[in-house]
């Protein structure tokens, strides 16, 4: 027998254009319309995997994306995509693929070893060994890691992108098979706007493998007609996009593939996109899934689903095999025998499990017209090697019987999709008739239809999705049309029983339930008897359905064989949860456009381009880049940074801090406001002067620190720090609308609205002189408006460094050439440019608490001995909870200084006694005296404030680096102020 | 029968028939020493070691469905100490001392794989944080080394270090005794374990009441029936709420959601857990091969498991950003599970104002990792009445005192943790 | 992913929103001590109906108020803040 072949009419596929491809380095071709699982089974092949665990050879089962077996590498290089179902992949001219879990060749296979052991590694075998230390299992897992997976990793950065589009309809249509298209067709007619989708390259569904008529006419016209109106009337029509995740409120997210896995994009680039849709109303149209039979190695190649022959026969103009023999348990099967026998292959027996008297006479005649069929037949195992099945044995009322066939064709029933269906929500019924639940109880208003909802009469489907099309128009505001909906003359086939119990002598150990992770009946016997009884203990314990396919052919077997052990009907075993995606879908398209350097947004400010010109080296601060140090040629960051520091110490710098929170608060009642947003008094601020100030948080600790304005009697400006701005923005506007929504004040947050540029050092004054028109440099803690290069600024007067200083507020637009003229009049002075390096180690000197530092959200006022600033008459956020007792405990981490007693003192480091003693506190923050000699830091000390002049070790034992330092007052440089005060 | 190698050969030769159940099946008796609600892992831990420490045998774990089912295999899995606070030092060690012969001491394979917890930083004052992160732990006795960023690069050779990144790696902080764990096997295995020595493990039992009297509790109402005992023990993290609600408690919890989900198996690629400083996702890779990520809570309370797909895909661009040839792999399977946000990150393990009635909970999205020291500690506070050092920082009334563990330093508000 | 009936701008993806609170833990600075501590730490947390404070953060920015299921998500009552009084 020769297996496989391609017949020579038939299927709806190109044969005038060929395809070449390759698969594990040998050339094959296809036509335009296949699957490489279609071209690679036209071909002859038969084996195209093999399984996780016990590396069993695998082939084809089914034609679509249920198929668990048939997994290949796809595409080279950066667009190889591992695990990609063979049925799932539309075949182009170039195709590289590959089989997977073998080595050294899918033919000769040392992994394939796990067969002869299988007997000692049933399922959870691993819980019961490898016991022993972890070091021990660690050796074991290395081995253990390497036999698992499945696909090779992909190593190399991607190189295509992937787009994300949200879109809005009335109504969306999932599936564009016979009840989906009916569907689409009532709804548009009725005037709905609506979307129409299908996993599939083209529209038609299980009608495309299946030569029925609709409305008379063949079913390929039906479905071109339909879609040629559909698009007449503007119905989004999406093909080969699945609906892979249904959310609240019918947000569908659906995964459109552009080109195919490890294709070459188009000049977009664009190699899939993620529709967010959000629908009115939403049909699900998802079709059934058939079902394996549960007989001895049925996991061989050559065992394939009979609506899967079929769809290869019909759809792709391609045998399955040779010789074909089919088992069923229902009507499905004659469809393929009649099919098989019309195209001239040799069906050498329908064996079916059921009495001649249960089946429909009319189809027992139209089959047996063609090819002998045998009734109350089970089947007992595949016959065959790792190659693929040579035949069957089945249990006739004769005695056993073997059949020679290529292609054991099995039909086990229908399960309906209605993965969607349980992901919005829904609800099951279970029809213990057929064995099948249905959905039920939808909660998003979505409606499942055809044989999704368990309809498997193509009639039924017709007419049950028209009506669902005319009522979803209906609930978003369409007019339902009176048109008959579409009608199939096709024969009936009746709902079958479904076949989940083996026939009596067949081992269960030797049953493939789930065949991607070799999980069989034995093992979910074996975990029932150890206990694992709930459907979720049985699933875990087993690993079944939880291989890429998700267990959408096995998952209901395995359901059975564990109400058959517990002797209980199947819904009250329940189901294990149905969580998205429906199919798997590339991290790579979840991402979208995200990914890399896109990853979050990135802040630049007004002057971003100038600091870049001097390509710095940046330090991320939240979504914001600010440059650390302007270097000269020479210099490192640190030389560089001290050099800088010293700059603003002698002569004069100027440094970009347009990236504080910036809030302007107006109105009568303005500082009635901020004196609740801001611990601080605020309201006995003289127009024109400034203040420090800080925020407590609800639960009473330091939440952020800044400076408060009045710019006029009925108008402040607030800043806050750079990490906090968000945060305060966020409680400014809580005060302000939900706390106090009658007092007359507006709060305006216009960070980005002005640049802010910091001046500082002892010619700071002079500089401001020098540029600023039509004022006096303003006093400490004072401000003025003027003009810089004909723009207007506000230029307020307050150190940050230690240093007279001075920040000068710009409009964001007009903020370059007031850097530009600042810059100059700072070169001028033999100043320049200072960046976050140097701004840090000038407030390090100087004693400031920062954000992030010390504030870090644990802190009270009083450990940041700032309580002398808490307002007095109180009412502020925050000023209760302080109240609490832990708020006066002793031993609270609190605010100091820390002189180096030799060396610098490593950043972070823990303040003990000696090496190996508990931990009294830590370094917050370290630097470098600026102009004289030695290293100072800030630290959080436990009961810090009463312990000036202990001696402490400053610890990093992660950097076997120390530092003996002494406990001081936490400002080093100019205590008094006298550098800044008039 | 004792789990080896031995027996599992000895009854591959005999088809397996002879395995015994992992644990019983047992109805409800009238009365116990001890009631643990919650057959999660924290719940089956605390029975065991009532059990096997403190020698309190007539222990029940009441499961409303089935063990595990909760966070316990809803997570991660991943294992780490690497904390800042003292309090959580002591904590999470302790719990870490318990995961590193956690499969001998219950003869089940949990698959605690010490692979390395690393941290990522990204910037001076990400690498700032974790030095500190770093010697606080030394300091404490724990495990940590600072990487340099071409230390990483070895470490994972597929991980993006080049400098123009949006978040350039810079170096990290590995936790190298930290790791995974096979996370439904520490249910079953205490659950087993814990029968071994009497427990009883009830499942599909939900609590539907608490019998108190003067302040005392003397036992629960079930679906299975009204059940005596001495003293109760709540450890049902997602649900604490409500739970705590039958006994007129409130809480200082809110329940949220987190999503995380696994890629389709593939060949070794990834061999340390990945955190990092500056983004929010973490990766690993299961020993079957899976790439398991997670990212940002949903961050809105909610029961629902269902969680929002934005998050999902900020999580695995940022995956990306870090990982760039994790692009084409295939997400396989997404879910969510329902976290009890506490105030402060840290969660509580004391007694309640009824007396007999002690609470466990409030583990955020971090209660996988501290399973056995949480269940160690409960079962101590239990079995004397009086909490274990170690959890004596966690108490229910902290919000009251002031005496908060928060960790990143956040405010009380679960959503922005 | 939600659909919140913005009063200002109409329906918008939950991810423009932030939530905040349960209206229960707005609590202002002039209230008791002990009011504080129960409505700022701790929560009635419930699995239904839920009466909360969100932001539409990334859209108008206004506060609202809404009744949402925890366990379902259904949104219903929908307010602008202030309207509650």
């Amino acid at each position: 027998m020769s297996g496989g072949h391609r017949l020579s009419t038939g299927g709806v596929i190109d044969r005038s254009q060929t395809l070449r491809f390759r698969f594990d380095g040998r050339d094959y071709a296809g036509h335009p319309g296949d699957t490489l699982a279609s071209a690679l089974l036209a071909s002859g092949v038969r084996v195209f995997g093999r399984s996780f665990k016990y590396h069993r050879t695998r082939g084809l089962l089914a034609a679509g994306v249920e198929e668990p077996s048939a997994l290949v590498g796809a595409g080279e290089g950066g667009r190889f995509e591992p695990n990609t179902r063979a049925t799932d992949l539309h075949l182009y001219d170039g195709l590289v693929s590959e089989s997977q879990n073998r080595w050294p060749s899918l033919d000769l296979d040392v992994g394939a070893v796990n067969q002869w052991i299988a007997p000692f590694i049933p399922a959870g075998f691993y819980y019961k060994t490898f016991l022993g230390p972890p070091a021990l299992w660690k050796l074991y897992e290395h081995v253990i890691r390497a036999a698992a997976g499945l696909g090779r990793p992909p190593q190399l950065p991607d190189p295509d992108r992937y787009e994300r589009r949200a879109a809005f309809c009335d109504v969306l249509v999932v599936g564009a098979g016979p009840a989906g298209l009916s569907a689409a067709l009532a709804a548009a007619r009725s005037g709905a706007r609506v979307a129409l989708v299908d996993l599939d390259r083209r529209l038609g569904g299980s009608l495309l493998g299946d030569p029925v008529t609709i409305d008379g006419q063949p079913a390929k016209d039906w479905i071109d007609a339909a879609e040629a109106e559909l698009r007449t009337r503007d119905v989004r029509i999406l093909t080969r996009t699945t609906a892979i995740g249904y959310y609240d409120h019918n947000m569908v997210y659906l995964a459109q593939r552009v080109v195919e896995p490890g294709a070459r994009t188009g000049t977009d680039g664009i190699s899939q996109r993620m529709w967010r849709m959000r629908a009115g109303r939403v049909i699900l149209a998802q079709g059934a899934i058939e079902r394996p039979l549960p007989f001895e190695d049925n996991d061989r190649p050559g065992v394939m689903l009979s609506g899967a022959v079929r769809t290869y026969l019909d759809r792709f103009g391609v045998a399955a095999g040779e010789r074909f023999v089919l088992a069923t348990s229902g009507d499905d099967a004659y469809r393929t025998a009649v099919r098989l026998c019309d195209a001239g292959l040799r069906v050498d027996a329908v064996l079916d499990s059921r009495p001649s008297e249960a089946i429909d006479p009319a189809l027992l005649r139209r089959a047996r017209d063609r090819c002998p069929v045998e009734t109350g037949v089970r089947p007992l195992r595949a016959i065959g090697t790792p190659r693929g099945v040579t035949g069957l044995e089945v249990r006739a009322a004769s005695g056993t019987v073997k059949y020679v066939a290529d292609v054991v064709a099995v039909s086990g029933g229908l399960t309906p999709s209605v993965h969607l269906h349980m992901q919005a929500g829904g609800g099951l019924d279970w029809d213990e008739g057929r064995g099948v639940f249905t959905p039920t109880a939808p909660r998003q208003g979505q409606v499942s239809v055809g044989a999704c909802a368990g309809r498997f009469q193509l009639a039924d489907a017709l007419s049950d999705a028209w009506r669902a099309g005319l009522d979803a128009a209906a609930a978003t505001g369409g007019k339902p049309v009176a048109d008959t909906p579409p009608r199939s003359e096709t024969w009936a086939f009746a709902d079958q029983a479904s076949a989940f119990v083996p026939a009596p002598g067949v081992n269960p150990k030797k049953v493939f339930v789930d065949p991607q992770n070799d999980v069989t009946l034995g093992d979910l016997d074996l975990a029932w008897r150890e206990g694992y009884r709930s459907v979720e203990h049985q699933k875990r314990y087993t690993t079944l359905g939880m291989a890429t396919d998700q267990g959408k052919t096995s998952n209901l077997i395995g359901l059975a064989r564990l109400a058959e052990n517990e002797g209980r009907p199947a819904p009250q075993v329940g189901l294990t949860t149905f969580r998205p995606p429906f199919i798997p879908t590339t991290l790579g398209l979840w991402a979208g456009e995200d990914a890399g350097f896109h990853v979050t947004p990135l802040r630049r400010t007004p002057l971003y381009d100038l600091h870049a010109a001097f390509d710095p080296p940046w330090q991320a601060v939240g979504y914001w880049r600010r440059p650390r140090a302007y270097l000269r040629a020479g210099e490192t960051l640190a030389t560089a940074a001290l050099r800088e520091a010293r700059m603003v110490r002698t002569t004069v710098g100027i440094t970009d801090v347009s990236t504080l929170g910036k809030f302007e608060v107006s109105g009568p009642d303005a500082a009635a406001l901020l004196e609740r947003v801001c611990a601080t008094s605020v309201s006995k601020l003289a127009v024109g002067r400034g203040r420090y100030t800080f925020m407590l948080r609800e639960d009473g600790l330091v939440n952020d620190d800044g400076t408060v304005w009045r710019l006029g009697e009925d108008r402040f400006l607030l800043t806050s720090s750079t990490g906090g701005a968000d945060r305060m923005a966020g409680l400014i506007s809580y005060a302000r609308n939900v706390l106090y929504p009658d007092l007359r004040v507006g709060a305006a947050n216009v960070q980005e609205h002005y640049a802010a540029i910091a001046v500082a050092g002892p010619r700071a004054r002079a500089v401001i002189a020098a540029v600023v028109e039509g004022m006096v440099p303003p006093r400490h803690m004072s401000l003025d408006r003027g003009v810089v290069a004909g723009v207007p600024v506000l230029v307020i007067a307050a150190s940050y460094s230690g240093e007279r200083a001075f920040e000068v507020y710009a409009p964001s637009h007009q903020a370059v050439a007031v850097w530009t003229a600042l810059a100059e009049a700072a070169e001028a002075q033999e100043g320049g440019l200072y960046g976050l390096e140097a701004l840090e180690i000038l407030r390090v000197e100087k004693g400031h608490v920062e954000t992030g530092g010390e504030i870090d959200g644990r802190t009270s006022a009083h450990d940041l001995r700032l309580e002398k600033m808490l307002n007095p008459r109180g009412g502020y956020m925050g000023q209760l909870a302080q109240q609490r007792p832990a708020f006066a405990d002793p031993d609270r981490l609190q605010f100091v200084g820390l002189e180096s007693l030799g060396g610098p003192i490593p950043e972070g480091s823990m303040l003990v006694e000696r090496p190996g003693f508990a931990v009294q506190g830590h370094v917050t923050a370290a630097g470098i005296r600026v102009l004289e000699e030695g290293f100072v830091g800030l630290a959080l000390l436990k009961g810090g404030r009463a312990r000036l002049g202990d001696e402490l070790l400053a610890w990093s034992p992660t950097r076997t680096a120390s530092a003996r330092v002494r406990v001081s007052e936490p400002v080093f440089h100019d205590p008094a102020g006298d550098r800044y005060r008039d | 029968m004792k789990y080896s190698a031995l027996s599992l050969l000895r009854a591959g030769l005999g088809g397996h028939k002879d395995w015994p159940r992992a644990w019983r099946d047992p109805d409800p008796k009238p009365h116990y020493d001890v009631i643990i609600i919650g057959g999660g892992g924290h719940g089956l831990t605390t029975a065991f070691y009532l059990a096997a420490v403190h020698g309190v045998r007539k222990v029940a774990v009441l499961e409303r469905s089935w063990i595990g089912g909760g966070n316990t295999g809803r997570n991660t899995t991943i294992v780490r100490s690497n904390y800042r606070l003292p309090q959580l030092h002591a904590l999470m060690e302790l719990s870490l001392k318990r995961w590193e012969g956690m499969s001998d001491e219950i003869n089940y394979n949990v698959m605690f794989s010490q692979r390395g917890a690393l941290f990522l930083g990204h910037s001076d004052s990400d690498m700032l944080q974790l030095a500190q992160k770093g010697d606080a732990m030394r300091a404490d006795g724990i495990d940590a080394d600072l990487m340099t960023r071409d230390q990483v690069a070895r470490l994972i050779p597929l991980l993006d270090v080049s400098s123009t990144a949006r978040y350039p790696v810079q170096g990290g902080l590995i936790q190298r005794r930290g790791g995974t764990a096979r996370h439904d096997a520490v249910a079953w295995g205490y659950a087993r374990a814990a029968d071994r020595l009497g427990v009883d493990i009830i499942q599909n039992c939900e609590v539907t009441g608490m019998d108190i009297t003067g302040g005392r509790i003397t036992g629960v109402q079930t679906s299975r029936g009204a059940i005596g005992a001495d003293r109760v023990g709540i450890a049902v993290a997602g649900n604490s709420g409500r739970v705590a609600a039958l006994a007129d408690l409130r809480l200082p919890i809110e329940s949220h959601l987190l999503q995380a989900f696994v890629s389709e198996p593939v060949k070794p690629m990834i061999d340390t857990v990945i955190m990092t400083q500056s983004l929010h996702c973490y990766i690993s890779q299961s020993d079957k091969g899976e790439i398991v990520l997670g990212g940002d809570p949903d961050a809105y309370p909610t029961y629902s498991q269902r969680g929002a797909p934005h998050i999902i895909e900020k999580a695995a661009a940022e995956a990306l950003a870090l990982v760039p040839a994790l692009s084409r792999l295939r997400m396989l399977r997404s879910w969510a599970g329902t976290t009890d946000m506490s105030f402060d990150g840290s969660p509580f393990i004391d007694a309640t104002p009824v007396e007999g009635l002690y609470f466990n909970g409030g583990w955020c999205y971090g209660g996988f990792k501290a399973t056995p020291g949480s269940g160690w500690l409960f079962a101590h506070l239990l079995a004397r009445g009086e909490s274990h050092p170690v959890a004596a920082p966690f108490r229910l009334d902290r919000f009251e005192t002031g005496h908060t563990m928060d960790e990143p330093g956040v405010g009380p508000m679960p959503q922005n943790r | 992913m939600m659909l919140i009936p913005c009063p200002h701008c109409g329906p918008r993806a939950h991810a423009e929103f932030t939530f905040d609170r349960p209206v229960e833990a707005i609590t202002r600075p002039d209230e008791t001590p002990d009011a504080l501590v129960r409505n700022l730490f701790s929560r009635d947390n419930p699995r239904g109906p839920s009466r909360e404070l969100w932001r539409h953060t990334y859209g108008c920015r206004s506060w609202i108020t809404l009744t949402r299921d925890t366990a379902t998500h259904a949104i219903t009552d929908v307010r602008p803040v202030g309207a509650d009084a």
